[in-house]
Order: structure tokens, then C-alpha cells, then sequence
């Protein structure tokens, strides 16, 4: 039971009258590529923010890498990565200087971030622009370097909120290189999408429609439930049944 | 036409989403009315003041009694020596000081005069110039009360007549001022913000890509901040009137009229600043350090513009401001018809199509 | 403690990159100081005068001049209609007119008394109130001095002398210059301005982009975040104060006549207490426009009510209530003290004491505020 990176039960989260994630349940193993996939307004991020320690829960149960999601947060942030859909890169400062505090803030000592901030930068091909503003580079590179200052301080779990969006396949493509680069290096990464040619790159993936978890497998298992050869076709049928959509969210 | 209503009317939700800041919108008028109306005044009152009293005769204990029961002063504990005034000062208590002579009695009968003495706090001059004219005042009725002057065989009495303010309303001045400055800051400040904002948000680029015409999407943005001001003066009108027994005196057709022609000037003078800069912190910057601040200080209605040199003078030519406060006074306070302000009028008019003109076709280069 | 090393790296490195933070820390308190005294006069000259002389006599000449070379007025007219000195008050050429009737002097003789209307624009009460009175004691100056009074010996010396001869001083500040009472609540201003805006901008800007989100879920501490936010502006606001400080000292020569590291640590603690309020404020904001305008807005009451622009002493006493609950007023009262009285700690204790209040209570409140899960 413990060397799951994520377990829960019964997760919900209510705004009001409106249950944004709705007992949901489900584990993640530990080196897994977890793919959380949804459409927009099903509850993902909601859900998301739980687990990383965000937002409190209504009710329900859940633990990441090991800490409860109510009274252990702090421990949880220590030991996780994030990246959201903004990047949250900060703009008027290096690359360098983003690893820098990134890395200080997890406590690496300055001597570690800047052995292991060189590594990072000649791996990522930006050692020409270590010293250029955030702002200045391309988005691709943006992407590439946030989830690679989001993975710095070798955590446990990475969570990833929707990273490739807006970025070319070939751009993509080369980002999931990164993360089963991650993976292979016993990082948990969970990931949520909404394109759906992810969750072929996915180890196991779950729908959620109306915040609930309606679907949750390996790509091959739905693919043969669901009776059709793409992950789109498998998505449509789940997501035909949903009520809610992006502007209720 | 009908789309460009459609859009219109999606800023309007913009703006009354934002429930805080409408709320202070709404707000602000309200407040600066209730105080300016009500807390703040010009005039010198409760001034902290504290007696030596070397005589302890009936004349000291009758001169303080009157100071005490005027409404002009606050007569703090008395001190005993000379010492001590300089303490009290220095504490911020008091803000001036009277002595009485130990021979206050003796003095009158023998010298057929006695000396009393004033300190004033010289670091407020206004305070002390106003303390020594009524303490002056109170000794000198004291006096005529010991002994009365004799009258003047020929008198000449003054007859002092308060024009367009009969109810003796504190400072009616303040009023024009109050109005312009929600105008700058509905319609300068927050237009030039939120239009700097969509352009941060990347919003901007979805709009100008969209079948309508730029010029549309700016008039759609200034829209809703248009009505809001005038929504807005019509509260601080409602207020003044009924709040502050402020009598309308002039025509309120032409008041409207000339206000919706400042406003359009501030909009303009929005839409500029919102083309010239990318973040909303600078926006927000220029607005109100670049304009409000002139606006405030150089328009004359905080502080008389005689008082300053003549290079302050000539920046306020340039304020489109100074001209709607000039009007504002003229028709609103002093019930004067437009034969009175057509030259600001005509002024005003001016720099509001020269800022609309500049901002437009700024805002068309932009793009291209 | 290494943590927050590296947060005031970061925030350094931004402030030093953000132009406009730059330029509101020296352009900012120059601009401020050196324009805003020359405008802020609230002295009451040059009153414009219009006279309507209907008597056109050697008297009425006499009384015409003698307003004229008292100082306070300007002579703006001299005409024999009515209206046309109420045009000009109309048009804000004038601010007061006298009538002077047809055979005053005659008329004055003959009845002993006459009638002399005085009409001011009181639209500024304060001006008109002063602007009459110094009139009305210019008439009665000209009424004693008049021969016929003389000539009747009413108006004898020996039957004019006041039994009580007041003499006045003015203490700390001899030459009475409106400035110097000004300028060192401007520089308050600036301190003000600076310190409630800076904070809560910045914070509520990094919640637009996002970035405090991922601050959120890092294992930072809710003290060091701030502490990591307060500390580079209270630099930046010390370092405004400084060049105030300067700018006062070059531009008018007034240099503090208290004790200046009192000064400093007042000004530290009112910083302390006013970026805790731009804290509390960003944690009520979800965008800029938002914080910019709360901010605006108690910014604008607390500057109104501190006794910089009009008396504490005159407002009503729950203004003054309220008006003693903003640290700007307490601050503006010190600095005046300190540096127009040379004021020492002893004699602004109180002021202290309540200032150190404002920081507890302003950062506390911002402190419980702050979540780094909602």
C-alpha cells in the first residue's frame, strides 16, 4: 500500500451546490506515467490541486507519496514537482536565475543547484541562452525548461497540468521524450491532457466526465473495451454522456 | 450595429463582474462628498492652547474663561513656567501659547497699560496668523467690555454680502473638483488599465483579428466606462443636492452636456495611454501620477492658482481640466448660461477631438 | 533562513529590472517634492478687487487708494456699472467688489453713518471670509483716519490707546514660509504612496501570471514568502525616504531639527505598517485593476483625513476619531515635529506606540489572511 505515489478514495470537492470532482478513486504506482485525462470543465484540475496540495478537500480520502492530503501538505510539497499551464516561469529573470531560486526554495545547496543547473542546461541545448531573459525565448524552450525546473530537486512525483498546450507535434513529441526520461529515472509523472494522442504515451490513463472518473486503464485495455482503434473514438464515447460543460468550470 | 451592440454589451459584463471595484467606484464619490462636505474644512477650530498665568487676577481668569468658551480653541492644562510651553510644542499639543504678566493689575493702573504675549507655532504660518487675529479678537472685546471705546462720530459700515453661497456651505469649490477627479479616474485610469490588461491577457490580439473594425472595439471598451461616469455624477449631483443643500443654479441640460464632453476628453486621453503601454502597472502610473496629480494640483480647485508661478500656470492652459472646472463653477455654482463658457467650450471641444484624433490613429498604426 | 536568501535574490533581481519601481524611487520623490510645494499654497493673496465707484470723488479715491496699497488686493476694476464688476466676478476676474454710493462723503457728513456694500464670490469660503475681512478692517482703518473724525476729536490718542498691547512671536519657524510646513508632509505622501501601492500591486500581478501558484506548492513557508516580499520594498521605501530627505534639505535647506535616526526608525515602522497594508490588500485582490483601486481608495481617505491638507483640530470629533486611526496621520505629525520642532522621542512616545500597533495589526491581519491553500 505504501509504495503507491498516489491512492484515493472518495475525493470530492464541492463549490456550493456544485461538485466539481465527485468521489473519485483511484491509485497511481509509483515510476508510472499516469495520464488524467478529461474535457475541459470535467474536473481535472480541481482534482489536481487537491493532490498537490492546493486546495482542501470536501471530503474523502487521499495520500501523495506517502502523506495525507489534509494534514501532511507541507510534506507533500516537498516532495513534488508541478507545472502548470502557464508555465509559471518568471518572465524577467534568466534561465539560470529561475534554476536558481527554484532550486534554493527545495533546498538544494548552492553548490548542487549550479553543478546540476549546468547538467540541466547543456541537456535541454539552452547553455547560449543560460543567461538570456525567460520572456525572450520561444515557447517550446519555455516548456521544456519549466518542467525540467519543475523535476530540479528530484522529487517523487511531478505533476503536469496541461503542458503541451499550444506547441507544434514535432515540439511535443520531444517533450515526452523528457518525461519518460523522468520516468525512467523513478519520478511518478501525472499528467493531464486533453489531447488525446497523449494517452497512447501514457502507462495507464483515466477519463473523467462530470467529475467523475468513468474510465480507468491502459490505452490498450479501453481501446478493446470501448471496441475502436483510436484514443479520440474511446474519449467521444465518454465524453458524449457529459452534461457539463467548459463554462460551468 | 447590431454586433457591435453584442460586444458592448460583453464589456458591460466585464466591468460588472469586477463587484469590488464597482463597489469603490461607487464608493469613492460618496466618501470624498461625506468628508469633504462634513469632516474637512479650511477653517481653524479646537486649537490646542495652553495659558501661563503669572497674574491669577479676575482679568487673566476673565480673558480665559472667554477663550475658553469660544469654539476656537481648546484650552490644554496650564503651565508654570516658560520652560514647559516649548515641551508642550514639542509634544504636538498645543499649537500656541498666551502669558499674562505677573502684575497684570498693577501694570493697567500704574502704566495705564500691560503687555500680554503670544507664541505661535510660526511652522503652521496659516494656524498662527489666524490664532493672533482671534485671540486679539477676544482681548480686544474684553477690553471694549472694561472700558468702552468711544464711538466714531462718522461711521462707515461695511455691509458684507456672500454671493452664490447663502447657506455659508463650507467650500463649494471642492465639488467641480471632486467630479473631475472620478472622471479622470473612471474614464482615464480605468479604461487605459483594462484595455492594457487584455492586451497582457492576450485577449487584445482576438479581438483586433475579429470582423470588427478596430475603431469598434474601442468605442465598445469606452462604453461602459462612459455610462458608469456619468452614472457617477449623478450620484455626486444627487449627494450634493440633497446632502449638502447645494442649489443647482444653472442649467442642467448644459451641465450634462459639457460633462459628457469631458468625459469623451478623459476616454480619449484613456484609450492614448493604453496604446502607448504594455503593462497595466504603467498604465496605472501615468494615469495617475501623469494625469491625476496635474489634475489635482493645477487645475485650482485644492489650491488657488494666483498662488503660483506663472510656469504651473502655464502647464494648466494645457489640462483639459482646468477648462470643465472653470465651466462646471460657472454653471453649476453660479447659475451662468453658456454665452459664459462658450470660449472653454470651444477649448474643451478641441482638445477632446485633437486626443480622440491622436488616440485613433495610434491605435491604427499599432496594428499595422 | 537559506530559503529566504534565495526569495530576496529573486525579488531583488526583479526590482532592479522593473523600470517603472525604479523610476518611482528617485524620479518619483523629486518630481514630487519640488513641484507639489509650489502649487500646494493654500495662502491667501492677491485678492482681485472690483470696485463700482458711483461717488467719483477725492474721498472715494482716497479709500480706493489705501485698499490698493494694503497688500492684500488687487484692483481688477473701477467702473460706474453695477454689472459690469458682477460680469467680472461672474467670469472669476474678481473675487469681491465694493459700491461705493453716489455723494458718500456728502451723505456721510449730513446722516453721520453710510452704507458701503461689499459683495465676494464665496464660492471658496476661504477666501471670501478673509477677503472680507481684511476689508472690513481696511474700512475701518480709513474710517478712523478720516478728517472730519480726526477734527472731532473723538479720535484722539489718548482716548485710542488699547489698555492691552499684545505682541506675538512665532516660534520654529521666523520667516513663516508656507513650505516648510508643507514639504515634510509631502514626503509622507511619497512614502505612503509608495508603500501601499508597491506591495499589493506586485503580489496581485504574480497571481495574474500564475507565478504564485507555483509558490503555493513549494515547500516555502507563509513567513518566509512574506518576509521575502516585505523586506525589498521596505529597502526600496527607506530608500526613498533618503533621497526625500535629500531632495528637502537641497532644494529648500530644510534640514531636521530633531534627532534623524528617530526619524529613520519612525519611517521604518510606518513602512512596516504600510506595506502590511498593500499585503492585506493583494490578499483580497484577484487582479490588478482590483488592488489599484482599493488601494486608491483607502489611500485617498487616509491622506485626506491626516491633517495634511486641512486641520485635524477642525474636524468634527468622529472624524477626528476616524482620522486617528490611519498611521498616516500619526506619521505625518511626527515627521512635522522631528523636523520642524526638533521633537525627541519622549515627545512622540504615543505616536510610536501606535504606529508599532498599525504594523502588528495591518501584517498580522495580512499574515492570518494568506493561504497557501484555499
Amino acid at each position: 500500500m505504501e509504495n503507491k505515489a498516489i491512492i484515493c478514495k472518495n475525493l470530492t470537492k464541492q463549490f456550493g451546490s456544485f461538485r466539481a470532482v465527485d468521489q473519485i478513486t483511484f491509485d497511481v504506482e509509483q515510476g508510472e506515467i499516469f495520464g488524467f485525462l478529461g474535457a475541459n470543465g470535467a474536473g481535472k484540475t480541481t482534482a489536481m490541486r487537491m493532490l498537490c496540495g492546493l486546495s482542501f478537500p470536501t471530503s474523502g480520502k487521499a495520500t501523495v507519496a506517502g502523506f495525507d492530503v489534509y494534514k501532511q501538505q507541507e510534506k507533500i510539497k516537498a516532495s513534488i514537482g508541478y507545472m502548470s499551464q502557464k508555465f509559471s516561469l518568471y518572465e524577467n529573470l534568466t534561465v539560470f536565475e529561475n534554476i536558481e531560486f527554484y532550486g534554493g526554495v527545495y533546498g538544494l545547496s548552492r553548490s548542487e543547484i549550479r553543478k546540476r543547473g549546468e547538467e540541466m542546461v547543456s541537456t535541454l541545448g539552452l547553455t547560449n541562452e543560460a543567461k538570456k531573459l525567460v520572456g525572450g525565448l520561444p515557447t517550446g524552450w519555455k516548456q521544456k525548461l519549466a518542467f525540467s525546473v519543475a523535476i530540479f530537486h528530484r522529487p517523487k512525483i511531478v505533476f503536469l497540468d496541461e503542458p503541451t498546450g499550444g506547441v507544434d507535434p514535432v515540439t511535443r513529441r520531444q517533450f515526452w521524450e523528457l518525461i519518460y526520461e523522468a520516468a525512467a529515472n523513478g519520478i511518478t509523472v501525472f499528467v493531464t491532457t486533453h489531447y488525446m494522442d497523449e494517452a497512447e504515451y501514457c502507462k495507464r490513463i483515466s477519463v473523467m466526465v462530470d467529475g467523475k472518473v468513468e474510465a480507468l486503464d491502459t490505452p490498450a485495455n479501453l481501446k478493446k473495451e470501448f471496441n475502436t482503434h483510436s484514443m479520440d473514438d474511446v474519449f467521444y464515447q465518454l465524453a458524449r454522456r457529459a452534461q457539463r460543460t467548459a463554462d460551468q468550470s | 450595429m447590431k454586433q457591435l451592440l453584442a460586444f458592448i454589451r460583453k464589456e458591460f459584463y466585464h466591468v460588472f463582474r469586477d463587484k469590488r471595484t464597482l463597489l469603490i467606484l461607487f464608493g469613492l464619490p460618496v466618501v470624498q462628498i461625506v468628508l469633504f462636505g462634513f469632516a474637512l474644512s479650511s477653517e481653524v477650530r479646537n486649537i490646542g492652547i495652553t495659558i501661563l498665568d503669572n497674574a491669577h487676577d479676575n482679568n487673566s481668569e476673565q480673558i480665559i474663561n472667554r477663550i475658553k468658551t469660544s469654539s476656537y480653541f481648546v484650552v490644554k492644562d496650564p503651565v508654570l513656567n516658560y520652560r514647559d510651553i516649548e515641551e508642550k510644542f514639542k509634544e504636538g499639543s498645543i499649537k500656541c501659547a498666551l502669558l499674562f504678566p505677573s502684575d497684570f493689575a498693577g501694570q493697567m493702573s500704574h502704566l495705564g497699560k500691560v503687555q500680554l504675549q503670544i507664541i505661535t507655532d510660526g511652522s503652521d504660518p496659516n494656524t498662527a496668523t489666524i490664532v493672533v487675529n482671534y485671540l486679539t479678537a477676544i482681548i480686544a472685546n474684553y477690553q471694549q467690555q472694561m472700558k468702552p471705546a468711544p464711538q466714531l462720530s462718522y461711521q462707515i459700515i461695511p455691509q458684507v454680502r456672500q454671493l452664490y453661497n447663502e447657506e455659508q456651505n463650507g467650500s463649494l469649490n471642492f465639488i467641480p473638483g471632486v467630479i473631475a477627479l472620478i472622471f479622470m479616474i473612471v474614464s482615464t485610469a480605468l479604461t487605459s488599465v483594462s484595455i492594457v490588461r487584455e492586451k497582457e491577457l492576450g485577449t487584445m490580439e482576438i479581438l483586433l483579428v475579429s470582423p470588427f473594425k478596430p475603431i469598434m472595439v474601442l468605442i465598445a471598451k469606452a462604453v461602459p466606462y462612459l455610462v458608469l461616469s456619468i452614472v457617477n455624477f449623478i450620484i455626486i449631483l444627487t449627494l450634493s443636492v440633497y446632502l449638502l443643500d447645494v442649489e443647482i443654479k444653472g442649467s442642467l441640460a448644459l451641465i450634462f452636456a459639457e460633462s459628457i464632453l469631458f468625459i469623451i476628453t478623459c476616454l480619449s486621453l484613456g484609450l492614448l495611454i493604453s496604446n502607448r503601454t504594455n503593462s497595466q502597472q504603467t498604465a496605472m502610473l501615468i494615469s495617475m501620477m501623469g494625469m491625476m496629480l496635474p489634475t489635482l494640483l493645477l487645475t485650482g480647485f485644492m489650491f488657488p492658482l494666483e498662488n503660483m508661478p506663472w510656469i504651473f500656470q502655464v502647464i494648466s492652459h494645457v489640462l483639459p481640466s482646468r477648462y470643465y472646472y472653470i465651466i462646471i463653477k460657472a454653471v453649476m455654482l453660479k447659475g451662468l448660461g453658456f454665452s459664459y463658457v462658450w470660449k472653454e467650450t470651444l477649448i474643451l471641444a478641441g482638445m477632446a477631438i485633437f486626443l480622440l484624433t491622436i488616440a485613433l490613429k495610434n491605435f491604427k498604426t499599432r496594428l499595422s | 533562513m537559506k530559503v529566504l536568501s534565495f526569495i530576496l535574490q529573486k525579488e531583488f533581481r526583479q526590482i532592479f529590472r522593473d523600470k517603472t519601481i525604479l523610476a518611482m524611487m528617485f524620479a518619483l520623490p523629486i518630481v514630487q517634492l519640488v513641484i507639489l510645494p509650489f502649487a500646494a499654497n493654500f495662502e491667501v493673496k492677491n485678492i482681485n478687487v472690483a470696485f463700482v465707484d458711483y461717488d467719483r470723488s477725492t474721498y472715494s479715491q482716497k479709500l480706493i487708494n489705501k485698499i490698493a496699497s494694503s497688500g492684500y488686493f488687487r484692483i481688477v476694476g473701477n467702473t460706474i456699472s453695477y454689472n459690469d464688476a458682477l460680469k467680472m466676478i461672474e467670469k472669476n476676474e474678481a473675487d469681491i467688489m465694493l459700491e461705493i454710493p453716489h455723494g458718500f462723503e456728502r451723505n456721510l457728513i449730513r446722516e453721520g453713518s453710510q452704507q458701503i456694500n461689499i459683495s465676494a464670490d464665496a464660492i471658496n469660503g476661504t477666501k471670501s471670509s478673509i477677503g472680507g475681512g481684511y476689508l472690513t478692517a481696511v474700512l475701518a482703518d480709513f474710517n478712523r483716519s478720516l478728517d472730519v473724525n480726526i477734527k472731532s476729536g473723538n479720535n484722539s490718542p489718548a482716548n485710542q490707546s488699547s489698555l492691552i498691547d499684545i505682541t506675538y512671536s512665532d516660534w520654529f519657524n521666523p520667516s513663516r514660509e508656507y513650505k516648510y510646513y508643507m514639504v515634510p508632509g509631502i514626503l509622507v505622501l511619497l512614502l505612503t504612496l509608495i508603500g501601499g501601492f508597491i506591495t499589493a500591486l506586485n503580489i496581485v500581478r504574480e497571481k495574474e501570471i500564475g507565478t504564485i501558484e507555483q509558490i503555493n506548492v513549494t515547500p516555502i513557508k507563509k513567513w518566509q514568502f512574506i518576509l521575502g516580499k516585505l523586506i525589498p520594498f521596505w529597502i526600496v521605501g527607506m530608500i526613498v525616504f533618503t533621497v526625500g530627505l535629500i531632495a528637502m534639505y537641497i532644494v529648500y535647506g530644510i534640514f531636521p531639527k530633531g534627532s534623524i535616526p528617530v526619524l529613520y526608525l519612525f519611517a521604518a515602522v510606518y513602512l512596516i505598517a504600510l506595506l502590511g497594508f498593500g499585503l492585506l490588500i493583494s490578499t483580497f485582490s484577484n487582479s490588478q485593476l482590483q488592488a489599484m483601486f482599493v488601494a486608491f481608495f483607502f489611500m485617498m481617505i487616509f491622506m485626506l483625513m491626516s491633517g495634511f491638507f486641512t486641520s485635524i483640530d477642525s474636524m468634527p470629533d468622529w472624524a477626528r476619531q476616524i482620522s486617528n486611526l490611519t498611521p498616516v496621520t500619526h506619521f505625518i505629525k511626527v515627521v512635522r515635529l522631528i523636523v520642524l520642532k526638533g521633537s525627541g522621542f519622549s515627545q512622540v512616545k504615543n505616536e510610536f506606540l501606535y504606529l508599532i500597533g498599525f504594523a502588528l495589526l495591518l501584517n498580522g491581519c495580512a499574515i492570518l489572511n494568506y493561504r497557501k491553500t484555499s
